[in-house]
């Protein structure tokens, strides 16, 4: 009895998975959506799994619009045009980026990582979800300045991406919902946690620090992980690092808030990947890593938001770091360096 | 065994699914009818007509609309016995050049009399920051701020010729696209409007009543707040948004009628 009610129950299965594939078609075994596991060094995500559930198909379409240059008004710009991989989704030496037209942005493009860990974005934290977030790079007449109601109609005049989305999301024309969901599988997908740190931190491969980057690690724990914080790197919140005594050509969060006490403070980014990412800063001011911890050592301005953190009580402004100890802290900065997440084929556009 | 197992677990089942069904058919509760809201707009006392009518302040400011959108959100009925039914998932954005979008139609509604209605004009602030929506809260309505996530909850263009304008132009631009949700800036209102005295709100399952509602857009510009086009004809949240919020939250909606259809 017990053999046989088994032995039916498999069959029943098999044949109702037989009935949705279609008989005709093997299904080739999609490769796994990256991101889809949560690292084990890292805190709760904000865009959580169930959020977006990771799909393959669903993760292809959000690539492939990723890298599609036909998001922008005029076709020439894409958001992997600022944002690429191998420089871990920033744009590799540029201060600031062009848009269509040739048209220069006003800030430094950020990192692509760990988007899901992240309840606000950009340098002022003006965007508040990550499905949203695209709308503000796609209308920005400086970036891709297209309006969302052009964009949908050229997605759904292309039979490709009306077959993909049919696919997905059922069927119907494209709308933004549909839109904004897919590109958040990809964007929601750019998880950086393999680096050599992230091995020592877990203990595995038996990853180890050399002695200057044990130090470096030290001495960033004492004394950047105030703002640098938790192994992401960034404690998500906004402050002003003396770089200018005022902030005329950009207030920063105050642009958000408009709050006098907001002028100057700008979003503290993640270390991950930041040997990876300069220029640094929001208006990509510094070159060099050397020259950014030269600005923590001696280069701070006083203005009255400077944060507390570089305005030591009865010493100069900014952290006090020989040049050996600026040494040791490069080199720690460069074991989080990501290689497999740079290098991963499944982010990278497909041919 | 495992058969007898089986079939206590069928008994348990059918007499849960007949539990559920007698409370359905008993319960006085469960009987559901609809109400329409119908919104229209004034300017003052006269229709508002877009792009056509001038109108002119209390303050003696003139200027016409040529867009007038607003989200009404949230949207709670109050029983005579002072219970309240918080309808699910009202999200609905007027627009005065779309005479549809007016009538909001309020489905599965508890039977009962009513006394009150409530709503947000706005959106609540989780759903500014909710991600991808449909419907009334389609980013493509073109109401929602892209740069600093969030909804416009009432915007209102048009052209004044007492607003700065061009060189040689007789006529400037008003720009009031009211919105925000972080304090201080915060534009979210809520309005609780009683129904008129002796007129409760019957919600039957044999009828489809209708209340008419008006919104006096003159009431931005006037109430708490004197609003003078010379020197406030371009906000887009922030603390002069909070002016009209506030202005509009004083008196803007009144209940016209009801028709108990």
């Amino acid at each position: 009895m017990k053999p046989l009610a088994a032995a039916s129950l498999a069959l029943g299965l098999a044949g109702l998975l037989l009935a949705g594939c279609g008989l005709s078609d093997v299904p080739v075994p999609e490769p796994p959506v990256p991101g889809t596991s949560l690292p084990a060094n890292f805190p709760a995500p904000v865009y959580a799994l169930d959020a977006n559930p990771p799909n393959a198909a669903a993760f292809a379409l959000g690539r492939s619009l990723f890298y599609d240059a036909r998001l922008s008004r005029d076709g020439s710009v894409s958001c992997g045009s600022c944002h690429q991989q191998f420089v871990a989704f920033a744009n590799a030496g540029h201060r600031l980026s062009h848009g269509v037209a040739n048209r220069l942005g006003t800030r430094n493009a950020p990192a692509l990582q760990n988007l899901r860990w992240k309840s606000e974005f950009f340098w002022d934290g003006g965007p508040k979800n990550l499905e949203t977030l695209p709308l503000a790079p796609l209308t920005n007449p400086l970036e891709m300045d297209e309006t969302l109601p052009h964009l949908l109609a050229k997605l759904n005049a292309d039979p490709d991406y009306t077959r993909r989305f049919v696919q997905v999301y059922g069927p119907g024309p494209i709308n933004s919902y549909q839109f904004l969901r897919a590109l958040a599988q990809f964007t929601a997908a750019l998880t950086s946690a393999s680096s050599r740190y992230d091995q020592v931190a877990r203990g595995e491969h038996g990853a180890v620090l050399s002695a200057a980057e044990q130090r470096g690690r030290v001495l960033v724990a004492q004394q950047c992980a105030s703002c640098h914080a938790t192994d992401l790197f960034s404690d998500e919140s906004y402050r002003n690092n003396g770089l200018d005594a005022t902030f005329g050509a950009d207030s920063g969060r105050a642009h958000i808030t408009a709050r006098a006490a907001d002028v100057g403070r700008f979003k503290v980014p993640s270390l991950r990947n930041v040997a990876l990412t300069a220029p640094y800063m929001h208006d990509g001011r510094f070159a060099t890593l050397e020259q950014v911890l030269a600005h923590y050592d001696h280069g701070v301005v006083a203005s009255p938001t400077l944060d507390a953190a570089l305005r030591p009580a009865g010493g100069p402004l900014g952290i006090p770091l020989t040049a050996a100890e600026q040494a040791d802290i490069i080199s720690f900065l460069k074991t989080l360096t990501d290689d497999a997440f740079v290098h991963d084929q499944r982010l990278a556009e497909q041919p | 065994m495992k058969r007898f197992s089986i079939s206590i677990c069928t008994l348990a089942l059918a007499a849960l699914a007949l539990t559920g069904c007698k409370k359905d058919g008993d319960m006085p509760a469960n009987q559901v009818g609809t109400v329409d809201l119908a919104f229209e707009q004034t300017v003052g006392t006269a229709p508002l007509a877009l792009s056509t009518q001038t109108y002119t302040t209390p303050a003696g400011d003139q200027f016409k609309i040529t867009t007038f959108k607003q989200y009404i959100s949230n949207i709670k009925l109050t029983k005579t016995d002072g219970s309240v039914y918080a309808v699910p998932n009202s999200y609905y954005l007027l627009d005065a050049a779309v005479p549809a979008t007016q009538e909001l139609a309020l489905k599965d509604i508890p039977v009962g009399d009513y006394k009150a209605l409530t709503f947000t004009v706005g959106v609540d602030s989780a759903r500014n920051v909710s991600g991808a929506q449909t419907g009334a809260l389609d980013p493509n309505n073109n109401m929602f701020w892209t740069w600093n996530s969030g909804y416009i909850y009432t915007k209102l263009e048009g052209t004044s010729p007492q607003a700065p304008k061009a060189a040689g132009a007789t006529e400037g631009g008003l720009v009031f696209h009211i919105g925000g949700f972080l304090r201080p800036n915060n534009t979210i209102r809520t309005v609780t409007l009683p129904f008129p005295t002796g007129t409760n709100l019957l919600i039957r399952t044999d009828h489809a009543p209708e209340v008419h509602l008006n919104a006096d857009v003159m009431k931005m510009f006037t109430g708490p707040n004197t609003i003078r086009f010379a020197t406030l004809s371009n906000t887009m949240g922030g603390a002069n948004s909070v002016l009209v919020a506030n202005n509009y939250a004083a008196g803007m909606f009144s209940v016209e009628h009801i028709h108990a259809n």
